[in-house]
């Protein structure tokens, strides 16, 4: 099964950080990569610029309009992802607990749902049953 | 087993009442194992109950199995594959038969092999429903209903909601479950401390929601609390572990006192007031060697140190005698495992107890800084208390008033408010 596991930190918290404080947190992240890729876990991840380079997009009546900035203004923001094959909930946040930015902020588990021609399901968050 | 068919009323009758036995003390079981072998909550408990009329059928004419278990596991679990068969006819999802009919194991074999398998299945029922990717109502629901076999009416009225709440907590935990695929286990070695410990919590909320609902008129429900003790000892056999000891033992030694506590107006009795004869030696006696046991283990945490509080106090037959002294040092360990300004105001208090008002008042006063301890009622009282016994009248009835402010259960203010009375009489002399 796969999850995505979201990182979120405060942007400006971690801008305190001095430069070789980040820099070894940036090869701690580094080496998470690779020992989850040894491991068979890692499937894609990536780090993204902070949310200050965001732009919102919406389609409404067929007109496209952007703005500036996350979708919502949050105490903590997303920072990055990592998309994971773990074999069930237990792993997953295992392998989450071990995502570096985790000492800082959050990790977010979800498990990825499959994209189908039909018979989709996991729109119905009311009824999930 | 095979007796002689008779076809009396007399016969169906003690039939019937030995089934409802085996189903009070068989169906949880049932249902744990059923769960593991269909994968599926929902399938396994509407097994569950096809297995329960087809033994209601079959033993009046073939008589009781050896093992009623394991024939019940395994007509569970051939009604189930009947069902997803039949499903699987309509919808062409065969790929749904895989954990039901692909265990080539007979399953009577399988259910009769071992008690272990069966504690094991029983333990990841608990470990499921405690999952702390579940919200907290929801692993006190999914519990109740899964581990305990409450109704969802009865759950509903301990936690006063509606049924329709609780059933719609109930189904989206088991959604989060399967969608998210939290898997039917017991935890590995590494994880099982704080797995065991989020169960723990679990247990321990329900007794403290049956011991002293957040609000309103009633000191003491009694169900919710019968159900955490049942639950602890089930947990206790089946894991002996030194915390679950000790967690055992606080319910028990606090629910020994329950009698005790109120008076027949629904009072609060304190513990130093409380007729000590009401309390129930039996549960005192279960409860003491548990103490002891997680004690000398060394590996125990917050619930065993709080068990040994109470078990200073169980022993002591006048509240004269209670080591205060003793009291006062668990606290202090306690607030060392488990710190929080609570924990030091309880430890303030025994201070007060062993070496005088005047020592207590001190700490109360200190931790009366703290901004989450200003709107904490007890604070205010502990201190109102110490003032009182030191003959400061005055001062004494300006901190009850405060306590009054912030409390909330209407026995507690009945309480305060008789404290306060009595300073207004010291103070009218």
């Amino acid at each position: 099964m796969n999850y995505l596991a979201l990182v979120y930190y405060d942007e400006n918290k971690m801008s305190e950080m001095s430069q070789p404080e980040w820099d070894s947190l940036n090869r701690e992240c580094m080496a998470c990569v690779e020992n989850l890729q040894q491991s068979g876990h890692y499937i894609a991840g990536n780090p993204l610029l902070p949310t200050h380079t965001a732009t919102t997009v919406r389609v409404r009546d067929d007109k496209v309009s952007t703005m500036d900035g996350p979708f919502a203004e949050t105490k903590e923001q997303l920072a990055g992802y990592y998309l994971l094959e773990a074999r069930d909930l237990n792993e997953a946040i295992q392998l989450a607990g071990k995502i570096p930015p985790a000492r800082y902020g959050s990790i977010e588990v979800r498990p990825v749902r499959a994209l189908r021609e039909s018979d989709n399901d996991g729109r119905n968050s009311k009824n999930p049953a | 087993m095979d007796t002689p068919v008779t076809h009396t009323a007399d016969h169906a009758r003690s039939l019937q009442h030995e089934i409802g036995r085996i189903y009070e003390s068989e169906s949880r079981r049932v249902l744990a194992t059923l769960i593991r072998l269909l994968g599926d909550f929902d399938l396994a408990e509407e097994a569950l109950h096809e297995a329960f009329s087809a033994a209601l059928k079959q033993w009046a004419i073939e008589g009781m199995p050896d093992n009623p278990r394991a024939w019940l596991v395994s007509a569970g679990r051939f009604k189930a594959i009947d069902q997803i068969r039949k499903n699987a006819r309509f919808n062409d999802h065969i790929s749904d038969l895989r954990s039901a009919a692909s265990t080539d194991e007979d399953t009577h074999n399988l259910a009769q092999r071992d008690d272990l398998t069966i504690a094991d299945d029983q333990l990841r029922l608990i470990f499921i429903c405690c999952h702390p990717s579940l919200s907290v109502e929801a692993q006190l629901a999914l519990t109740l209903r899964e581990v305990c076999g409450l109704t969802t009416e009865q759950i509903a009225r301990a936690f006063l909601t509606s049924a329709p709440t609780l059933a719609q907590r109930i189904v989206r935990a088991k959604a989060k479950i399967r969608d998210a695929k939290i898997p039917y286990e017991i935890p590995e070695q590494k994880q099982l401390p704080e797995r065991l410990a989020a169960v723990l919590d679990v247990i321990y909320l329900l007794f403290n929601e049956g011991y002293s609902p957040a609000a309103g008129e009633h000191v003491v429900q009694t169900d919710l609390t019968r159900e955490a003790i049942h639950l602890c000892r089930q947990l206790h056999e089946l894991l002996p572990q030194p915390e679950v000891k000790g967690l055992l033992a606080l319910m028990l030694l606090q629910d020994s006192r329950r009698t005790a506590r109120t008076d027949a107006s629904g009072d609060i009795v304190l513990l130093q007031d409380q007729d000590r004869s009401l309390w129930d030696q039996e549960q005192i006696n279960e409860g003491l060697p548990l103490v002891t046991q997680a004690l000398k283990s060394r590996r125990f945490g917050p619930f065993s140190v709080q068990a040994a509080i109470a078990a200073v106090h169980a022993e002591a037959e006048r509240p004269e005698q209670t080591d205060w002294n003793q009291i006062a040092g668990l606290y202090e360990a306690l607030a060392r495992i488990q710190p929080s300004p609570v924990v030091s105001l309880n430890q303030a208090v025994a201070i007060s107890m062993a070496q005088g008002p005047a020592a207590g008042l001190q700490r109360i006063e200190t931790l009366l800084h703290q901004k989450t301890m200003q709107e904490y009622h007890l604070a205010h009282a502990a201190r109102a208390d110490c003032l009182k016994r030191l003959g400061h009248y005055q001062a004494a009835a300006e901190a009850f008033k405060q306590a009054l402010n912030f409390a909330k259960q209407e026995p507690e203010r009945r309480f305060l408010r008789a404290r306060l009375q009595e300073c207004h009489c010291h103070l009218k002399k």
